[in-house]
């Protein structure tokens, strides 16, 4: 491994959590490699093993197996140098000081922080600059999250979930700022599970479920593979993969007597199954929103 | 450091922790030694008790004073604030200085209230008996230090409350704040292996006591250890570096 070309380099992680449920393997194996300056999302469902692997990227976990490392170095490293930055998803701010008071006491921490009333106002927080942390609201506290990831000037952003709590406008800003400043050739990760945010934002969309990457590939490649519409039908007796063989059909889940569909191509797979199969019933087509298609398949 | 400059900002405003630190021993001194100010012999033990019970509370305020640093960060590991803490440059070992820090700087607010208000009572001592006391509270307060490092590990913010609070009274029961520990039986050895009672003993400088012999510094010097080490071993699994 090269010190000049490691960006993010995940070998092997795994973790498996212990739980009076038995053990849950929360992360199963995942390989990864980020190049400095690329904008990746990581994109899956509630459970898919997204935050464990952030948490992991970052050293706030120990994996069970496999190694992280941060531009050559140890997570740890990484961090003691300022050089990452990070918006995790949960978490309260400290209470008892005031928002402009939170971001100096941080800022002083970091070697080449930004300045703190700038970074206000790229994150649209100047106007509570004065308000206690404690009486923020979801969205607010949610955007002093985004100004202490801002503030760190680090190489690396990592934001876990970033825009959970912010209304469609809030959202919206976000996302500008944040095109904005991952032009200046940071390497920035984020969590989602909006397919609409990897699509319009990253460069390349990881794809997980169930504590794997089941895709990884451009946004467009991704949205191929996950399947622009869903149709779903009452089909007994007909196996998976044999559905999964017709035209236009990227992945089939069974549910009982019923089977969902994603498709590439809905209206080639609409006439493959009334053609193949007279005895479907209640065929339904959704209505072509991508975040239904892909929550369906990786639920 | 802007870090601990703001951490002592937060304190202050800390409404609950400072009126309990800092309020409330000064407030149950005030209404013990106004009354009796003119009472010269505790118990036969011809001590005025305004000499007393300042310096019983220098030690119950500033024990409790530094004990909160484990109440806050129990607060900041139930927050998840702890887990953005580790996110920024900030050392481990700075993290922990800056608690301890901080908790020094409360306790020795405490005993200098306590002193001033004492002094208002016409509490006289030779200038080198108010060193020499202060010196040997702050040095017999470092386990304490590590005793509330450990607990802020080991429970959660709803449970650290009674946990700590406990802790300090139990403490300062059994090492003879409230009380003088007999001379003899079985409470009297007990005491002597506490830090509490040294710290009680430190603070009876003030009332002509003459410190700590030697298995007062080992009582002392055994407890930050032990406590250090378990507060250690408790932050590492918290964080899950084995």
């Amino acid at each position: 491994m090269s010190a000049a070309s490691a960006g993010i380099e995940l070998r092997g992680l795994k973790k498996t959590y212990r739980t009076s449920d038995g053990p849950i393997e929360a992360v199963r194996g995942i390989h990864l490699e980020i190049a400095p300056g690329q904008t990746v999302a990581l994109l899956g469902p509630n459970g898919a093993g997204k935050s464990t692997t952030i948490d992991m990227m970052l050293g706030l976990t120990r994996p069970d197996a496999g190694t992280v490392t941060l531009f050559g170095r140890p997570p740890e490293d990484a961090v003691a140098a300022g050089a990452v930055g990070a918006m995790l998803q949960s978490g309260a701010l400290m209470r008892d000081l005031t928002v402009r008071e939170l971001l100096l006491q941080l800022a002083s921490l970091y070697p080449h922080a930004e300045d703190v009333d700038e970074t206000m106002k790229l994150a649209e927080i100047d106007g509570i600059a004065n308000q206690r942390t404690q009486k923020l609201s979801g969205g607010q506290s949610q955007r002093v999250r985004f100004a202490m990831a801002l503030l760190t000037n680090a190489e690396l952003l990592v934001l876990d979930e970033p825009t959970v709590g912010m209304d469609v406008e809030s959202r919206h800003a976000f996302w500008t700022t944040m095109r904005r400043l991952a032009s200046g050739g940071r390497t920035v990760l984020f969590a989602t599970h909006y397919l609409e945010e990897a699509d319009e934002f990253a460069d390349r969309v990881v794809l997980m479920a169930h504590g794997e990457v089941v895709a990884d590939g451009t946004p467009n490649e991704i949205k191929s593979k996950v399947g622009s519409r869903t149709i779903r039908a009452t089909l007994p007796d007909v196996p998976a993969d044999e559905l999964e063989r017709l035209p236009g059909v990227s992945a089939v889940e069974r549910r009982g007597s019923g089977v969902v569909l994603a498709c590439s191509d809905s209206d080639a797979a609409i006439r493959a199954i009334v053609a193949t199969y007279p005895g479907a019933r209640n065929i339904e087509i959704g209505g072509g929103s991508l975040e239904a298609a892909f929550l369906e398949l990786t639920a | 450091m802007t870090y601990l400059r703001y951490e002592l900002l937060r304190t202050v405003r800390n409404r609950r922790f400072f009126i309990i630190s800092l309020a409330i021993p000064v407030l149950i001194y005030i209404l013990i030694a106004a009354p009796n100010r003119h009472a010269h012999n505790l118990g036969d033990t011809k001590i005025p008790i305004k000499v007393y019970f300042m310096v019983s509370l220098a030690v119950f305020g500033s024990m409790n004073a530094v004990l909160g640093a484990g109440t806050r960060i129990a607060a900041e590991r139930t927050t998840g604030w702890n887990r953005q803490l580790r996110l920024t440059p900030l050392s481990t070992r700075a993290y922990f200085a800056t608690k301890v820090v901080t908790g020094y700087a409360v306790a020795c607010a405490t005993i200098a209230l306590l002193y001033i208000v004492g002094a208002g009572f016409g509490v006289h001592l030779a200038a080198g008996d108010w060193l020499k006391m202060t010196g040997y509270l702050l040095v017999g307060l470092i386990p304490f230090a590590a005793l509330g490092i450990l607990l802020g590990h080991l429970v959660t913010a709803d449970a650290v409350g009674p946990t700590v609070g406990g802790a300090g009274a139990f403490l300062a029961f059994l090492g003879g704040v409230w009380f003088p520990v007999g001379q003899s039986g079985v409470l009297h050895y007990v005491a002597q292996g506490l830090p509490s009672y040294w710290l009680v003993q430190a603070s009876h400088v003030g009332l002509g006591g003459a410190g700590w012999p030697r298995e007062g510094w080992l009582v002392i010097l055994v407890w930050t250890f032990v406590c250090a080490r378990l507060a250690m071993r408790a932050f590492q699994r918290d964080t899950g570096r084995a």
